[in-house]
């Protein structure tokens, strides 16, 4: 049932009666370690923004359990066309904090040499594709990729992410259409966190839950506490065999909520009840894989202060490496275009070039309007 | 030549006559035979081969995996076309027409044309969409526009329009082993009228080049797909009146060859271009600001365009909208007199 929504670690930390995945205890351990690492990774980026040394920042807090337990069920070979709020994956895939900052700060260490706002990362080495702003494109990309290959007769999956907003786009419908007609082998998880900016999930859609959409494309349709971060990883992992298995794609909706404001230029107090954000922390993803892992003795204080400690100095490692990374030089604004320079895009350059040998031009720099 | 350019050329196989549109398919048919990573697909080119038949016979001989029909939706024909070169291979995505292209729009400007800049160039784009564009058939407003100019303005995109049998398998082998996205947009005015003597086996045409259709030396006509004829016929009845026009065939409106339209304005000193978009903001206005910005003191008159009416496209007035000889001539008369 579409609307069924699977929980296995209750406000307690207990499990329900035969629904724990069963992973190895480092592994559980190394979750655990990637959640807290993300929010503290997401804390940093605020504070940056609000210091003044990133331009804009996308906050990630309490949907940890959601982005990560999907990604979790994925191999490496497999691919992601996220959305903007699934930070944890690229720690996850081993991404350096060096890079992640680097690409706040659009520096020379950032992989997308400084073409977009900050959080739009791009990660060829982690099968992560280029991030863009408009809402749900990505969903179109990830089912023509697996259009690919299964002609190809590759047995790679394509994990791709919208929020609740995404699935009143075009390319939500358009994307799980085809990969529905094409059985591409393709998990949509849609982290519903209630709020798309401003505007509720009750204004979003009149149908009982997303996951029911999924009935529409000839697909099964899951929903899972996206808190719950063995529940989404259980059933994104039956996506993911399902998708590798040539069945076709899975829609999987994660409940979870937006605890922060949608980015760092809204301030969500102006639009939401704090009665429902004190509600939501009660559920907070983080805390609850405590209290399961601590049932399971593997966890106690002395390990808590072992991994924020080395999430703290990894962090502090990272931002220091990439603050200390040069600046972009203006030669870059041209190339990527195309593979090649057009004649056209030479003459630009070399009009820009001859302004800035003459000084002046260019040096309104350092301004984040946003 | 750097080792990402397209090698060029034409193999010494003979040459047989094609329309437009069997040139199309032959290009499609060697591009498919060569690389399997091509992918033909859009509405209805599978079995019935494409409204026009562009396709067809395409599904009978490379199978339903590499020639298929998409269900119909051009934003769902891009959007997985381009997901499908992220992942490595060449797809080639037919728009039944022009026209219906918009609610792809998004997907085109924002993902196919931006992903290589935007990722740094880790992740590229290449791919064709072909589309017929532009009047002649009767088509009213939704079979008739000639809408290259939105994506002429839109970085990342290359645009391409032929006019003759030869270079539409040229140019479309080209576009298909580009690197980056490609508009390909082909007059289906046309497809069947224009007839002519096509390479077989290897031919490639390569992007940003023009071709100059007919020498001259008083008056440079810059045109491109369905109203290179058009010129041609002009400029001979114009030769028959002792003016001699010279008639540039663009073939690639991005990049643009403006070498080639620079040097034949600044010899002829005159220059009328013709388009049969909307005239304000179409491509003739970029090219006029061209010839304008580079080549102002050759210029012995004004730069008249002879484009298309600021009207939505007229099903019945059709005759009265398209660019035809007699605007043409018109037209090359105010460079002498204004």
């Amino acid at each position: 049932m579409s609307n069924d929504l699977l929980t296995i670690i209750d406000q307690d930390g207990k499990t329900q009666k035969g629904k724990d995945p069963g992973l190895p205890k480092d592994e559980l351990q190394r979750l655990y370690r990637l959640m807290v690492a993300t929010r503290l990774l997401d804390e940093r980026g605020l504070a940056m923004q609000r210091q003044g040394r990133i331009g804009f920042y996308l906050q990630s807090t309490g949907q940890e359990a959601s982005h990560l337990g999907a990604a979790y069920a994925l191999a490496d070979r497999d691919w992601l066309f996220p959305a903007y709020r699934q930070p944890g994956i690229l720690l996850l895939r081993d991404i350096s904090i060096d890079k992640i900052v680097s690409e706040w700060l659009g520096n020379s260490g950032d992989t997308s040499k400084g073409r977009q706002m900050p959080v739009h990362y791009s990660f060829r080495e982690a099968n992560f594709v280029s991030i863009s702003s408009p809402i749900g494109t990505q969903l179109t990309h990830a089912a023509g990729a697996g259009m690919a290959a299964r002609i190809r007769g590759d047995d790679t999956v394509f994990m791709t992410f919208c929020g609740d907003g995404g699935t009143s786009s075009n390319d939500f419908h358009t994307g799980l259409n085809f990969a529905g007609v094409t059985k591409a082998p393709v998990v949509f998880v849609c982290e519903n966190n209630g709020w798309a900016i401003s505007v509720p999930q009750c204004k979003q859609t009149a149908s009982e839950s997303m996951a029911i959409k999924a009935q529409a494309y000839g697909m099964p349709g899951v929903r899972v506490d996206g808190n719950d971060i063995l529940a989404v990883y259980r059933v994104c992992k039956e996506a993911v065999d399902r998708a590798r298995r040539g069945d076709g794609p899975t829609l999987v909706e994660t409940v979870t909520y937006r605890m922060a404001s949608h980015s760092s230029s809204d301030d969500a107090a102006r639009y939401r009840d704090a009665t429902e954000y004190e509600a939501w922390k009660k559920k907070d993803p983080i805390a609850r894989f405590q209290l399961y892992l601590k049932q399971r003795k593997l966890w106690d204080e002395t390990f808590e202060a072992e991994v924020v400690e080395t999430a703290k100095a990894k962090l502090a490692e990272g931002v220091k490496l990439a603050e200390a990374r040069a600046n972009l030089g203006p030669e870059s604004l041209f190339d990527d275009v195309f593979m090649n320079l057009t004649p056209q895009l030479k003459a630009q350059r070399q009009e820009l070039a001859e302004l800035m040998s003459k000084g002046g031009v260019g040096a309104d720099v350092g301004h984040f309007p946003l | 030549m750097t080792a990402t350019e397209t090698k060029t050329g034409t193999s010494k196989a003979g040459t047989k006559v094609m329309t437009l549109l069997e040139a199309i398919t032959d290009a499609l048919r060697h591009e498919m035979k060569q690389d399997d990573r091509v992918l033909v697909f859009g509405e209805d080119v599978g079995k019935k081969g494409g409204v026009f038949g562009a396709t067809l016979g395409l599904q009978d001989e490379f199978g339903e995996q590499r020639c298929f029909d998409s269900p119909l939706s051009e934003c769902g024909i891009i959007g997985t076309g381009i997901g499908m070169a992220l992942y490595g291979m060449r797809p080639v995505a037919e728009i039944q027409f022009l026209d219906f292209i918009y609610p792809a729009f998004d997907q085109i400007v924002s993902e196919a044309a931006k992903m290589r800049y935007r990722s740094g160039g880790e992740y590229t784009c290449p791919m064709v969409i072909r589309s017929p564009y532009g009047g002649g058939i009767r088509g009213g407003h939704y079979h008739s526009q000639s809408s290259e100019a939105y994506f002429c303005h839109t970085p990342g995109l290359k645009v391409v329009i032929p006019s003759t049998p030869a270079d539409a398998k040229g140019l479309l082998i080209a576009s298909i082993r580009d690197e980056d996205p490609v508009m390909f947009l082909e007059p289906k005015a046309l497809y069947r009228h224009a007839k002519g003597e096509v390479p077989l086996g290897e031919h490639v045409v390569p992007l940003g080049k023009a071709r100059i259709a007919r020498d001259g030396t008083d008056v440079t006509i810059l045109c491109y797909g369905a109203m290179v004829p058009v010129c041609l016929a002009a400029a001979e009845t114009a030769a028959q009146a002792g003016r001699s026009i010279e008639v540039i065939d663009l073939r690639t409106l991005v990049p643009l060859d403006e070498a080639t339209v620079l040097e034949s304005v600044k010899k002829t000193g005159r220059c009328v271009i013709v388009y049969e978009a909307p005239k304000t903001c179409g491509y003739g206005a970029e090219l006029s600001a061209i010839v304008g910005e580079r080549c102002i003191e050759y210029l012995e008159g004004p730069i008249v365009r002879v484009a298309g009416f600021d009207t939505p496209f007229p099903y019945t007035l059709e005759h009265l909208y398209m660019p035809d000889q007699k605007r043409v001539l018109a037209g090359i008369e105010k460079t002498f007199v204004w």
